[in-house]
């Protein structure tokens, strides 16, 4: 019985994994902010709006989806050190649970920052929550707290009086948090049944937002830390670093993954290719018409994405850092929002909170919508069962066609 | 299969109701909880013991909120999780909620203020008239979430006293209002309503700014070498003494400020010396021994000692200021406190990166001045 039950869980499992049906961390599942999901809208409009939910707190954090479930984090208070996570049902839009803490750790951020800025994490069982003062926490599905650690607590210099936002990744059973400052800096390993630690390693002393990426190598996953130094790739159950990109890197902008080529904000845009000898990795072109601004790179069909500070969609070619065409989207005011990817469509959000889906053609981009959600939004969303969950300052949304 | 007995058993204990038991059982469950340390400490036990007291009936619900007392920052954030799983179930359930007994919880000033706010926060949930019934009284509360639900309570009472051209009444409710206010934005709302009414505030008494300090400097901090450097200074504090600094010899002055938030500009009001730091000095009296919070406010390095303690050090240049930046413990002694502030300006060019500044208050646990100005 038990062993046709372990059957039937892997086979749902790969079902899941196939069709892509969650949005577990920041960027995806793959971290590449590319969704194989054929039912998300291709438009957004009024009339796609499923739901919307208040919130209870700021936050620049992402959504993430998990099952039927959506995930989203928060920070409130006049010091931003109240901590909250929410469950919400995805077809109703309801609450389905909220769970508080008191941040241990330093709250304070720039004014454009909260608290809430790092995406939580899900290895589907669990969900992990991030934030800026490096209090992380871990709750099951049903909201009962698994375990809790404070990393400024331990590490009291680990702050940053900007903020801090790189969001964590869960690779097997170990969730890889990046922590660093001016002041103390560290990447660590935690093993996400227990909460204790696997490994910590010393990083540059240097501000950093930039999140970990992960590139599936022919020896595992390898999770990939960028900071000014340059890129590291990490064996994620031990820390033990397989390689290094030295020529230094964005301190925003995080690194995309496509097959086994990794496209990096260093000199504009770089492409590098590790090798399996753990050699430097062979660099195979860079381009600096390629530079993305606060938004991390997407790369996918052969092309690569990035939004310029004055609000231009460059795509360039994947192979040879040619750009092949450019786009206008909006000059005022900045993108934060990493954009993300399904059905051939691109999704971008400007601060301001006006949407674009972009249908990226060989020769051109074309601009099939424009909805303004009417509030600041920062963030990246997420896709999941045909759906695009947009995140706020104050609103959380579904998107869906026939509001499913 | 002992063990799992022994789990079957904590859980009928525990999901039971109450039984002569249970009461040890639940603190048993959250002595492990209060174990947890930094670094992961005490997790093992913690985890199997949190999933045990989730699951309890909301009977447990007062003894976790008498738990808090004692518990650290981490441990707190367990017991608060077990408290929101074990009351977000009973009310959904529509199970018995042991309400007046958390009431009394919160009425309790000697509990946790932490708890006893959640507690408030929970039950909120399930009596909709309790905030009527007992903010207006928690206006000077050690909890200051329930200072600032007082506080806002005041403003809008003033605020409809002045639309009804009740001005005397209107300046006393802001002036109560102001006794409780620990947060600026409720502060800089009240002070500019009483400014309309040709009233002041003593903004650097009312958060327990230091105003008054002797400095000594620049020493030589080229290249930000200068953080670990051991400057006389920190060796001794001799206000006549002479010492070589990075421009010449160097004394102590005094230096004070009328800025209502407490800042010292050594920037404008001596020079902005860059690539190079300050030793302030000051000293406050304390009537007893007792446990404050030093909350300091600025975009540089900097060092800090009490009567000769470390209290902390940070190398962090230009990443903001703000009021309560930093917020840090401190036993001060009967009688007088020598407190001692390492400030470090690098050579940083941008218009953003100029500042020399710094504020330090010294206030209890919710935020309210402890000793009032030096």
């Amino acid at each position: 019985m038990n062993r046709h039950l372990f059957h039937i869980t892997i086979v749902l499992t790969c079902v899941c994994g196939l069709t892509g049906a969650d949005w577990r961390q920041f960027r995806g599942n793959d971290t590449t902010s590319v969704s194989s999901d054929q039912k998300v809208p291709t438009t957004i409009s009024g009339t796609s709006v499923a739901w919307k939910l208040g919130l209870p707190g700021g936050g620049l954090s992402g959504p993430i989806a998990v099952g039927d479930q959506v995930f989203i984090t928060a920070s409130s208070g006049p010091d931003q050190d109240r901590l909250h996570v929410i469950s919400v049902d995805a077809k109703t839009g309801k609450k389905r649970w909220e769970r508080q803490y008191w941040a241990t750790g330093r709250t304070m951020c720039h004014g454009t920052m909260r608290n809430a800025t790092p995406t939580p994490a899900s290895d589907g069982q669990r969900v992990v929550a991030f934030y800026s003062s490096n209090d992380l926490v871990c709750l099951d599905l049903a909201g009962n707290m698994l375990w809790y650690r404070g990393l400024t607590h331990d590490f009291p210099n680990a702050s940053n009086s900007l903020g801090m936002a790189s969001s964590p990744v869960i690779v097997d059973d170990t969730v890889i948090v990046q922590v660093e400052s001016d002041a103390e800096s560290f990447a660590m390993g935690i093993d996400v049944k227990t909460g204790t630690t696997r490994w910590k390693s010393t990083r540059p002393l240097r501000s950093n937002w930039t999140s970990p990426a992960v590139i599936q190598t022919k020896n595992g996953k390898q999770v990939l830390l960028q900071s000014s130094a340059g890129l590291a790739a990490i064996d994620a159950k031990t820390g033990k670093v397989a390689w290094e990109f030295g020529d230094g890197a964005s301190t925003i902008p995080s690194s995309a993954v496509a097959g086994d080529t990794i496209y990096i904000a260093s000199n504009g845009l770089t492409a590098i290719r590790p090798n399996d000898k753990g050699d430097k990795p062979e660099v195979l072109w860079n381009d600096n018409r390629l530079a993305p601004s606060n938004p991390s790179p997407v790369v996918v069909d052969g092309r690569t994405y990035t939004l310029s500070r004055g609000g231009i969609l460059i795509a360039g070619d994947a192979k040879t850092g040619e750009v092949v065409w450019r786009l206008r989207l909006e000059g005022k005011g900045r993108y934060w929002s990493t954009p993300v990817v399904a059905r051939g469509h691109l999704y971008a959000f400007h601060d301001s909170g006006l949407s674009h889906v972009i249908k990226l053609g060989d020769k051109k981009g074309e601009i099939l919508s424009e909805y303004d959600f009417g509030e600041t939004i920062l963030c990246s969303p997420a896709i999941a069962n045909g759906a695009l969950y947009v995140r706020g300052h104050k609103h959380l949304w579904k998107i869906a066609d026939g509001h499913d | 299969m002992k063990r799992m007995l022994l789990g079957i058993m904590l859980l009928a204990g525990i999901h039971g109701g109450r039984t002569d038991g249970f009461a040890a059982e639940t603190g048993d469950l959250i002595k492990a909880i209060k174990t947890v340390g930094g670094k992961g400490e005490g997790h093992a036990a913690a985890i199997k013991s949190l999933k045990l007291l989730q699951a309890a009936d909301a009977s447990a619900l007062p003894e976790i909120v008498k738990a808090f007392d004692g518990a650290g920052v981490l441990a707190a954030n367990w017991l608060r999780s077990a408290f929101e799983s074990v009351a977000d179930r009973a009310i959904t359930n529509k199970a018995p909620f042991p309400a007046k007994q958390l009431e009394a919880l919160v009425k309790d000033t000697t509990q946790d203020a932490r708890a006893r706010r959640l507690a408030y926060e929970w039950l909120l949930k399930v009596d909709s008239g309790l905030d009527d019934r007992l903010i207006p009284s928690l206006l000077e509360d050690p909890s200051a979430d329930f200072r600032r639900d007082a506080v806002a309570r005041l403003l809008s009472e003033a605020e409809t006293q002045l639309a009804a051209k009740k001005i005397d009444e209107a300046k006393a409710t802001y002036r109560t209002a102001l006794r409780g206010a620990v947060h600026d934005d409720q502060v800089k709302q009240i002070v500019a309503a009483l400014k309309k009414q040709g009233e002041t505030v003593d903004l650097q008494a009312h958060f327990g700014f230091l105003g008054q300090w002797n400095l000594i400097g620049p020493f030589d901090n080229k290249d930000k070498k200068g953080f670990p450097v051991v400057y006389p200074p920190e060796k001794e504090i001799k206000p006549d003494a002479t010492y070589k600094g990075q421009l010449g010899d160097v004394k102590w002055q005094p230096l004070k400020t009328d800025d209502g938030y407490g800042v010292i500009d050594i920037g404008k009001q001596l020079e902005n010396y860059k690539g190079s730091l300050m030793y302030a000095e000051t000293k406050v009296d304390s009537p007893q021994d007792q446990h404050v919070q030093f909350r300091l406010g600025t975009a540089n390095s900097w060092k800090l000692w009490v009567n000769g303690k470390l209290i902390f050090a940070r190398e962090e240049y230009h990443r903001g200021m703000r009021m309560d930046q930093y917020r840090l413990d401190v036993d001060l002694k009967q009688g007088q406190n020598v407190i001692l502030l390492k400030i470090l300006q690098n050579e940083q060019t941008e218009d953003w990166a100029q500042r020399y500044q710094f504020q330090l208050r010294i206030c209890d646990a919710a935020g309210s001045a402890a000793l009032g100005k030096n």
